[in-house]
């Protein structure tokens, strides 16, 4: 995988797959650097979170600087949450500096949410804003209209919750998005694959005519306590009974097993069946056990 | 109307530490309606501070508490205790508090914490619907404010911590954007849900904010004359 490589595989209209790289929260960058080197020639694009559930972590700018000198594709996770208008892009000129050209804009959990639940959250720009800028600064010119001296040339991405209750304001927004100009879309963690059909048929709608390419976000379930807890505790997640029970029908040291046979199952669904455009697939912390689903979906030999 | 609540005693009385003269100043608007500065909680504060052992020379509740002639004439009514004092505590917003900062040069301390511009849905129960961000918008919204009443001010729809219509920050808080799009709908006006909105601009105003319309006037005539 090289620099670009994710926007080559989106354009060439294969079946696109890309990871996920959370930085640590220290200086010790070991096991993150081992799951770098060890996905970024098995996906098109590596993720990096930008302190992912307001959790202080390192930054995604320097992880994904590292990832683009290893040689792969980082997907630069940018959040309006903790900078302002004047922090988020010159971050992005920071960015196009280091190498990277894939940017995913996010809005960003609240602080009290995170870690440092006084924080105050910034929020200057929304996610579409932030669209907006990335287009504006690729045309050469800033937010507020002055010149670059060396316009970005960014692939940029954004979110959908397609699991949203309720849906409406959710796919107004994904509309804004595409309006905005998005190129690409991860979804939320999606376990349903006939609600997920369905949200594709309305988002189709929306990006006809367009070159919107949409991933299906996969978030491996490593076992039925984490299931349930998604269920639960995250907003816009719905894992359907039918796989609780068939995570629940094996012993705890075989869930993890049953998660990726799962996980590789739904991939190979949304390829086989051209639901969506790819996957992202998220193993939080257990990175390694991606290249391995990918293998039993059948998607490496596509 | 500003919504207030009560400091800790303890604060109150910490900050007084080596002060024994105390003149104790309420409001007769807001912080009377939120009961943290009206007559009776001034009456209360005297009593907590005398417990403690402090000497409250004066107590007097100014009409409007960030009116500042009001509560300079209020002030020049206890000449002697003003004289005498060592410290002002005060029952209103921290508005109230500093125009008692503007009448005096002694020791002033705000003796509520001031939490937000809110409605009154009744009585003791306030909701902050607006935040006065200096170019309202909320005709795009149906009349519900993105600004202020989502968690993130967030002005082109939900983010994806929309949960069963509540908002990620509390499940017991109505997502603003669930709100904001069901009366959209109620009015048959969801095509205001077809436009981006830019960011606010946070420099129609500049913070600390001002307005003196008739200084204002005196200043265009005077141009206008040159
Ligand atoms: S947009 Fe919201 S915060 Fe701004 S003035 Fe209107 S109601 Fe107040
Ligand atoms: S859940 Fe709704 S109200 Fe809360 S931050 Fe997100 S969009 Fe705003």
């Amino acid at each position: 995988m090289i620099v670009g490589a994710y926007r080559d595989a989106c354009a060439d209209g294969k079946f696109v797959i890309s990871g996920e790289i959370g930085p640590p929260k220290g200086v010790k960058a070991e096991t993150m650097l081992h799951h770098i080197d060890m996905l970024k020639d098995k996906v098109d694009g590596l993720n990096v979170t930008d302190n992912q559930s307001a959790v202080m972590r390192m930054g995604s700018l320097a992880v994904s600087g590292e990832i683009v000198r290893r040689g792969g594709d980082p997907i630069f996770q940018t959040t309006c949450r903790d900078r302002n208008r004047l922090g988020l892009q010159s971050d992005l000129l920071s960015a196009a500096f280091l190498g990277i050209t894939n940017v995913l804009c996010l809005t960003g959990d609240h602080p009290v949410i995170g870690d440092h639940k006084q924080a105050k959250g910034v929020f200057d720009f929304d996610s579409v804003h932030l669209i907006q800028c990335c287009k504006k600064m690729n045309a050469g010119a800033d937010w507020e209209g002055n010149e670059l001296d060396g316009a970005t040339d960014f692939f940029v991405g954004a979110v959908v919750t397609p699991e949203a209750d309720p849906i409406e304001p959710q796919m107004y927004k994904f509309a804004r998005k595409v309006e905005a100009g998005v190129d690409f879309f991860q979804t939320q963690a999606v376990y349903d694959m006939d609600n997920f059909r369905r949200f594709m048929e309305q988002a189709r709608e929306i990006t006809a005519g367009t070159k919107v390419k949409i991933m299906a976000g996969l978030v491996v379930l490593t076992g039925l306590g984490m299931a349930k807890y998604m269920n639960r505790a995250v907003p816009g997640i719905f894992v359907p009974d039918s796989l609780l029970e068939e995570l629940g029908s094996v012993e705890k040291e075989e869930q993890l097993r049953k998660g990726m046979e799962i996980a590789a199952r739904h991939i190979r669904f949304l390829r086989e069946n051209k639901v969506c455009d790819g996957v992202h697939i998220m193993a939080i912390g257990r990175e390694e056990i991606v290249p391995e689903i990918i293998a039993m979906s059948g998607a490496s030999d596509a | 109307m500003i919504i207030s609540k009560k400091k800790p005693a303890e604060e109150i009385i910490q900050a007084l530490e080596g002060e024994t003269k105390v003149i104790v100043v309420g409001c007769g608007e807001c912080a009377t309606v939120t009961q943290t500065g009206g007559e009776k909680e001034v009456a209360e504060m005297k009593a907590i501070l005398e417990e403690a052992g402090k000497k409250v020379l004066a107590t007097d509740v100014v009409h409007t508490g960030c009116a500042e002639l009001d509560v300079k004439r209020v002030l020049r009514q206890h000449k002697e205790a003003v004289k005498d004092t060592e410290a002002f505590v005060v029952l209103s917003c921290g508005a109230g508090t500093q125009a008692v900062r503007a009448a005096t040069d002694k020791h002033v301390i705000p003796g509520t914490d001031p939490l937000f511009l809110g409605n009154i849905r009744r009585s003791m129960d306030f909701i902050e619907k607006c935040s006065h961000c200096g170019a309202c918008v909320i005709d795009e919204y149906g009349a519900i404010c993105p600004v202020t009443r989502c968690a993130k001010g967030l002005l082109n729809g939900p983010c994806g911590g929309t949960d069963h219509g509540k908002c990620e920050v509390d499940p017991e808080m109505d997502c603003a954007w669930v709100l904001i799009h069901e009366q959209l709908k109620k009015e048959g006006r969801e095509d205001k849900r077809t436009r981006i909105h830019g960011p606010k601009e946070w420099n129609v105003i500049r913070r600390p904010g001002e307005l003196a319309e008739a200084r204002e006037k005196v200043g265009a005539a005077k141009s206008g004359g040159e």
